[in-house]
């Protein structure tokens, strides 16, 4: 584990007794007391999880809105002053750079979310892209700490610290310089677990502090600390993607299913032409959600096969904690995508038999005000 | 972390209880640990014969697939059906629950296993 990068919250994951292991270069926990039960925590009462290893990107300048605008496929116009947008970047060729979040502060500053695996790549693209604007671009990212507080209990829990109302603070949006305990933080009402939940954006030295005194009083309200491992299986469980399975340079966000946050009709941005080419000759392939029959586990990599051949891929593939079922994503071609459409998961030499069931295979709880 | 005396043990952390020229095969305490969660369990077929260090079962947690690896060579003569509905009780209690059943084929290979304090020894190293 030498040379990989720490969160500033390293010690208290190693105090909580989370097993680390690496992540896209990052020492995290994978779990604490167990997937299942992190997972089941999180959709009953309420999970924290150190999401520290993502990246920020701050932009400011006169041409902001210009540069964004142009950089992500959802439309950036729509948005007011503190309010959050889930967008991607696009190659050319359709292709995902990254999925992101894009906070407006105001017409001139920006707020980006990205990925930790991708935060140089990004970076890079941002600036190659951004030679005809007046703007500042800054990777804040190693500067920035991130909490998130996720679970029916969130609100409650974070209630208890924070000057602000939070019922103020509607989805999708978020409140600059409000104060938890003192701490002064960027407090956001986004999530990736399908449950109601905030991110807590702060400085590195004082993110231990928040997150024992978030322990500290949720304790009462069941809040427990959460690993990757659950993370993933709670954001598959509501169909939320993830770059490197259900998104990558060669998967469009059209063949993702994800063309809702895809708009074609606004101005031009990068990949614009190769998407609405993609749409106008018809998908050939797109993701499908996947349900086992026979007794199996799927996992991420696995050949999809139909009709005796090889006919694509899991992107994502678990034995569901909510759904209690052996379900996946998996990208095949269009003629498969039909739901009950039988298809088969080859399971290391094993070939067994799957259908074609919807990817929502749990309902999520927002809280949409 | 539970040893279990008078029993072997492999590198790949796999207990062996012999009796006569049959042997039980399951998974370490220190195994099911590393795991985490067990969520399924494929099964060899009884009248399987396997070689030292085939491939004998495949060990699902809730994140990864982990083979388990024959520790000596035989033919297998039951396994615990057990698993199929409840793999979490090789977490619960790996050494009540055994995997699989063999006819040992040459009873020397035993040579090349550890007793628990070997096995003790060989964790710790493990570990750091």
């Amino acid at each position: 584990m030498q040379n990989l990068k720490k969160t500033a919250l390293f010690d208290t994951h190693e105090k909580y007794g989370g097993k680390i292991i690496d992540f896209s270069g990052w020492q995290l926990p994978v779990q604490y007391e167990g997937i299942t039960s992190e997972h089941e925590s999180t959709r009953n009462k309420a999970g924290l999880f150190d999401v520290s290893h993502m990246g920020e990107v701050e932009i400011k300048g006169k041409d902001a809105f210009k540069f964004v605008q142009n950089l992500v496929t959802n439309d950036v116009s729509v948005l007011e002053d503190n309010q959050v947008l889930y967008t991607f970047m696009c190659y050319e060729h359709g292709g995902v750079v990254d999925d992101l979040l894009v906070y407006r502060f105001d017409e001139e500053h920006f707020f980006l979310v990205i990925n930790a695996g991708n935060i140089d790549k990004d970076f890079e693209w941002m600036k190659m892209n951004s030679e005809e604007y007046d703007i500042e671009l800054m990777n804040i990212s190693d500067q920035v700490s991130q909490l998130a507080i996720q679970g029916p209990s969130a609100q409650e829990i974070l209630q208890k610290l924070i000057d602000v109302d939070l019922t103020q603070i509607h989805f999708f949006y978020c409140k600059r310089n409000v104060n938890i305990d003192g701490v002064s933080c960027l407090v956001s009402r986004t999530g990736y677990t399908g449950e109601d939940g905030f991110e807590i954006y702060l400085d590195n030295d004082r993110a231990e502090y928040v997150w024992e005194k978030l322990m500290e009083v949720g304790k009462e309200l069941g809040l427990k600390p959460v690993g990757l491992g659950a993370r993933d299986t709670l954001r598959f469980e509501v169909a939320l993607p993830l770059y490197g399975n259900e998104l990558s340079k060669d998967i469009t966000p059209l063949e993702a299913g994800l063309g809702f946050f895809v708009k074609l009709e606004k101005d031009d941005f990068i990949g614009k032409d190769a998407l609405i080419k993609q749409k106008s000759d018809g998908l050939k392939r797109k993701i499908v959600g996947f349900e086992m029959i026979d007794k199996g586990i799927p996992r991420h990599g696995y050949e999809v096969w139909a009709d005796g051949k090889q006919i694509g891929f899991v992107t994502t593939g678990y034995a569901s904690p909510t759904v209690k079922k052996n379900i996946g994503f998996a990208m095949v071609p269009i003629e498969y995508s039909k739901l009950d459409t039988p298809i088969e998961i080859k399971v290391r030499k094993r070939i067994l038999k799957a259908k074609v069931v919807s990817k929502r295979f749990y309902t999520k709880s927002y809280k949409k005000v | 972390m539970k040893i279990v005396e008078g029993i072997y043990y492999s590198k790949d952390h796999e207990w062996i209880k012999v009796e006569g020229d049959k042997a039980c095969i399951g998974i370490t305490d220190y195994a099911q640990h590393a795991l985490g969660e067990i969520v399924y369990v494929e099964m060899p077929e009884v009248d399987d014969e396997l070689d030292s260090g085939d491939a004998f079962s495949v060990i699902e947690s809730v994140k990864a697939a982990s083979d388990a690896y024959m520790p000596l060579s035989g033919t297998v003569i039951e396994i615990n059906e057990e698993l199929e509905d409840s793999p979490e009780l090789l977490n619960s209690s790996p050494y009540e629950s055994w995997i699989l059943k063999v006819k040992i084929s040459d009873l020397s290979e035993l040579d090349s296993l550890m007793n628990h304090e070997d096995y003790k020894a060989f964790c710790e190293s493990e570990s750091h």
